[in-house]
């Protein structure tokens, strides 16, 4: 029987986490050292955890798929993280992040959760800056804020547009800190490909050398998955090429719940695809949403040089429909927008999939120089990526996959349904509900990290520490996993077809962005599955892996990858489908209102639905987290 | 958009002890395509053809990872004015020959064909290139100001990425860039004042143990530096080495 129970602290909200730190058990400091954490992943929420962990005593063995723990994809993040300090004196507060948070979330959060998260967030700053990450200042020295994807107060902190390079280098060089002091065992090149169960709790992992191609085992007190987003479902995304699900699908297959993974959002600024060689797409900070005005040709089909196109002809579809916010809606909005606007055939760019984000009245208004002043970085990225000058021609943008809500379920304590498995930053589902704020994510992950599971780990091994005993890596259960993991590496490289990874993982995102990206309904969402069941089982009758094992192979770890994201995908469609309202991110077209805006249907989906692995081509079962909103109460969202 | 045919001359080494050696290509390639699309393509071909794929390091594909890095006809980075993955073939001729090596330093080790071992860089970052500051422990952010040009300089230091191409770039292989860059962020800001003898002391040392060479101020390092880090990190490095030595 699967327990959902989220063992949030009860009573007030504002003390809740005060009291789940003072409830909980500790660990004597001499006891700490006794135990092995094994932390998977050196993003913002890998990197702070393996370091805190170590600084309380335990020992800590850390691992990433890159070259270096600097390297993750918290990295590229570049508005800014959110904080409730109130520095700006304008009305903010750790209520209102709440509120915004849950709210942003379209209210499909645990309130618990993120009211939490709006607590530590100021902790968060304070460390970073401690670390003496140069966040941008005023003149008198202190930090400086600005407001952020629709944000009405200015609560985000900011380092130019490397927010997400700051904090994590400053993670890193807290992981790099321990490295020195020897409590930290960092392993590079590892890619994790099994989670290894003994007498019910997380022992284990199985991992495989990217350089060697060898399989080494690690066992562990508890097991940390830091591991990201299942963005790259989609193929083209703003996520790194190596970003993958595998490490936490192969939890949830060890049964772990993965909870709400139609919750995707799909970012409206990014450079579009100008080709079928296209590895991964650029985005471009939404923040020049606030001076560029996003248009279409009035006649589909227009294929005219957009200087050309007179302003009685230029649809501004954001600024028409919504006369209230114009070009600054939401993310989801602004994307689906865009997506209606190609598919009546107005979209622009070779490929038809893109719309104009023109600077051309910024530049009447501000001068050349002005908008260089503001955005001069970017136009100079957009420049370099596509050879169009931007201040002479409109910018060409499209929506693209970006980050997942969705991930493997966790309690209050984020802790799977696998005991002793923790899951942290963006490969939980916690604290975004179904659609994420900007500038949130470097606060949730770190939040995670640094704040969070040092007391909700030593919670778990307070209470077990002495029912888990050290184990052998001779253990059955890692041979059975290892050898798991080698018949399906042997399988791949067996197989003599005639397609590479690379070209069912591009079909595959293809079909994703078709019928499961910004916007659903329920026969695209049937067809989808019947079209991934599809590609997947082409896949294993013609998937070609050349190359050996025992050396590094980057294609047959794509392989392996893209053969769990066509099983994920599966469960992404159904969720989208059984989830009967739209909310958030997750759009279904049956499901609007008379102006076309989302509808929810909280009487029928106000909860998590957090899905039961069953067996390879067995359907899985869907189990439910009630949600209630004690204190943001449900209203409809409207940016008119 | 435009098809163009470069010829393609490329290190292949099978392993860290394997001789190396130039192999010739020939790919059409679109103009639009970004240079490691260039490769992801020409890695379809060798693949379809049953030969072994070029194996070369890349993540994010937006400059700023730091993992991707090439030696392009002699340049870290090549043309580019920032990382190899934000260079496009439009930069290039129909008909050029473009040579592609690894980064070469003792430092270094090639794993595979033009992929590097960069882990020096780790444990000269391991070696006091941190604040001591616990978790939990600081105080308050604005409790400690930095002034504005402060920040703004440390923060031209700190945008550095680890990609190496310094130390590609320079005649001695040294990795003064890296490690001075790092040093003079943390000597700028106060959080960093503390340690700041320690740091330079160990860091310095531990980059002459992992085999890098000394700067003889070629300023190679800054000419291919991706984020434009100042050479005058290594004046800082040096003077702050030297003031911890004397004192």
């Amino acid at each position: 029987m699967i327990n959902l129970e989220a063992h949030e602290p009860d009573g007030d909200i504002e003390t809740g986490w005060e009291r789940a730190r003072f409830s909980n058990k500790l660990v004597n400091p001499a006891n700490k050292r006794k135990f092995n954490i094994l932390v998977v992943g050196t993003g913002l929420a890998g990197a702070s955890a393996a370091a805190t962990l170590a600084e309380l005593g335990y020992n800590v063995k850390s691992f990433c798929l890159q070259d270096s723990a600097r390297r993750a994809h918290s990295i590229a993040a570049q508005g800014g993280i959110n904080a409730a300090k109130n520095y700006a004196n304008d009305g903010d507060s750790v209520y209102r992040l709440f509120y915004d948070t849950v709210k942003g979330g379209d209210y499909r959060s645990r309130e618990s959760n993120v009211y939490r998260l709006a607590q530590v967030s100021v902790n968060i700053i304070d460390q970073a800056a401690a670390q003496g990450i140069p966040f941008a200042r005023e003149y008198g020295g202190t930090l400086t804020t600005r407001s952020f994807g629709g944000a009405q107060v200015s609560r985000t902190f900011y380092a130019r547009g490397q927010t997400g390079q700051q904090l994590l280098l400053g993670a890193y060089s807290a992981l790099m800190r321990q490295v020195d002091s020897g409590k930290v065992q960092l392993h590079t090149r590892r890619e994790m490909l099994d989670l290894v169960v003994v007498d019910g709790r997380a022992r284990g992992i199985v991992v495989r050398n990217l350089v060697t191609g060898a399989y080494e085992r690690y066992w562990g007190d508890a097991v940390l998955l830091a591991t990201g987003g299942y963005g790259r479902v989609f193929y083209l995304s703003t996520n790194a090429v190596n970003c993958n699900a595998t490490a936490a699908w192969r939890c949830h297959k060890r049964g772990a719940l993965f909870a709400n993974p139609c919750y995707t959002q799909i970012h409206p600024t990014c450079i579009p695809q100008s080709g079928e060689h296209q590895s991964k797409l650029t985005l471009m900070s939404e923040s020049l949403r606030n001076d560029g005005r996003v248009w279409v040709p009035k006649e589909a089909g227009d294929k005219r040089p957009a200087n050309q196109i007179p302003d009685a002809e230029r649809d501004y579809y954001l600024e028409r429909r919504y006369p209230a916010f114009g070009n600054l809606v939401p993310r989801d909005v602004a994307s689906r927008a865009a997506k209606q606007a190609c598919d009546e055939g107005k979209g622009v760019n070779v490929t038809g999939r893109a719309v104009y984000l023109d600077f051309r009245d910024a530049v009447k208004r501000m001068g050349v120089d002005g908008v260089k002043e503001k955005y001069g970085n970017l136009f100079d990225m957009y420049e370099r990526i596509t050879g169009d000058n931007p201040y002479q021609t409109p910018m060409k943008i499209y929506p693209a996959s970006h980050y997942t809500m969705g991930g493997l379920w966790v309690d209050y304590n984020l802790m799977t349904t696998i005991p002793g498995l923790f899951s942290l930053g963006e490969s939980n589902f916690s604290d975004h509900g179904a659609n994420r704020l900007g500038a949130s994510a470097l606060m949730q992950g770190l939040a995670d990290g640094y704040f969070v599971i040092p007391y909700t780990l030593g919670h778990y091994i307070g209470t077990h520490g002495n029912d888990i005993k050290p184990i052998d890596t001779d253990h059955a259960a890692f041979g059975e996993a290892e050898e798991a993991v080698s018949t399906r590496i042997d399988g791949l490289l067996a197989n003599k077809g005639d397609k590479s990874p690379l070209d069912f993982h591009r079909e595959l995102g293809n079909l994703m962005y078709d019928k499961v990206g910004m916007a659903r309904n329920e026969e695209g969402l049937t067809e989808a599955i019947d079209g991934i069941r599809q590609i997947r089982e082409e896949f294993w009758a013609n998937v070609s892996v050349p190359g050996r094992k025992d050396t590094m192979n980057q294609n047959l770890a794509e392989a392996n990858r893209v053969a769990d994201f066509l099983e994920l995908a599966e469960l992404l469609a159904r969720d989208a489908l059984e989830r009967r309202e739209s909310c958030g991110a997750h759009l279904r077209e049956e499901f609007l209102t008379e102006d076309g805006e989302a509808r929810r249907v909280d009487e029928d989906f106000q909860y998590s639905a957090a899905w039961e692995w069953k067996g390879e081509g067995e359907a899985h079962d869907l189990h439910k987290e009630e949600l209630s909103f004690k204190y943001v109460k449900p209203t409809t969202r409207s940016y008119k | 958009m435009s098809q163009i045919n470069v010829k393609l001359r490329v290190w292949r080494q099978a392993g860290p002890d394997a001789p190396g050696k130039l192999v010739d290509y020939s790919l059409t390639t679109d103009t639009h395509a970004s240079f490691l699309e260039m490769l992801d393509q020409l890695n379809r071909e060798l693949v379809s053809k049953g030969e072994d794929a070029l194996e070369f390091d890349s993540d994010c594909r937006e400059g700023i990872c730091g993992m991707c890095g090439l030696v392009i006809n002699g340049v870290a980075h090549g043309p580019s004015d920032t990382t190899t993955c934000q260079l496009h073939m439009r930069s290039f001729n129909d008909g050029d020959t473009i040579t592609i090596e690894p980064w070469l330093a003792r430092a270094f080790p090639v794993i595979k064909d033009l992929v590097v071992d960069r882990s020096a860089f780790d444990r000269i970052q391991s070696a006091g290139g941190y604040v001591s500051v616990g978790t939990g422990s600081a105080p308050d952010a604005n409790a400690v100001a930095v002034g504005k040009e402060v920040a703004n300089e440390a923060m031209d230091y700190a945008t550095c990425i680890g990609c190496g191409a310094c130390v590609a770039a320079c005649p001695n292989a040294s990795a003064s860039l890296f490690t001075g860059a790092k040093i003079a962020q943390l000597a700028l800001m106060p959080q960093g004042h503390p340690e700041r003898k320690e740091r330079a002391l160990r860091m310095v040392d531990q980059m002459d143990k992992e085999g890098f060479g000394p700067c003889s101020n070629h300023g190679e390092c800054e000419a291919v530096c991706p984020k434009g880090i100042p050479i005058k990190a290594i004046a800082t490095m040096k003077r702050e080495w030297l003031k911890a030595t004397l004192s």
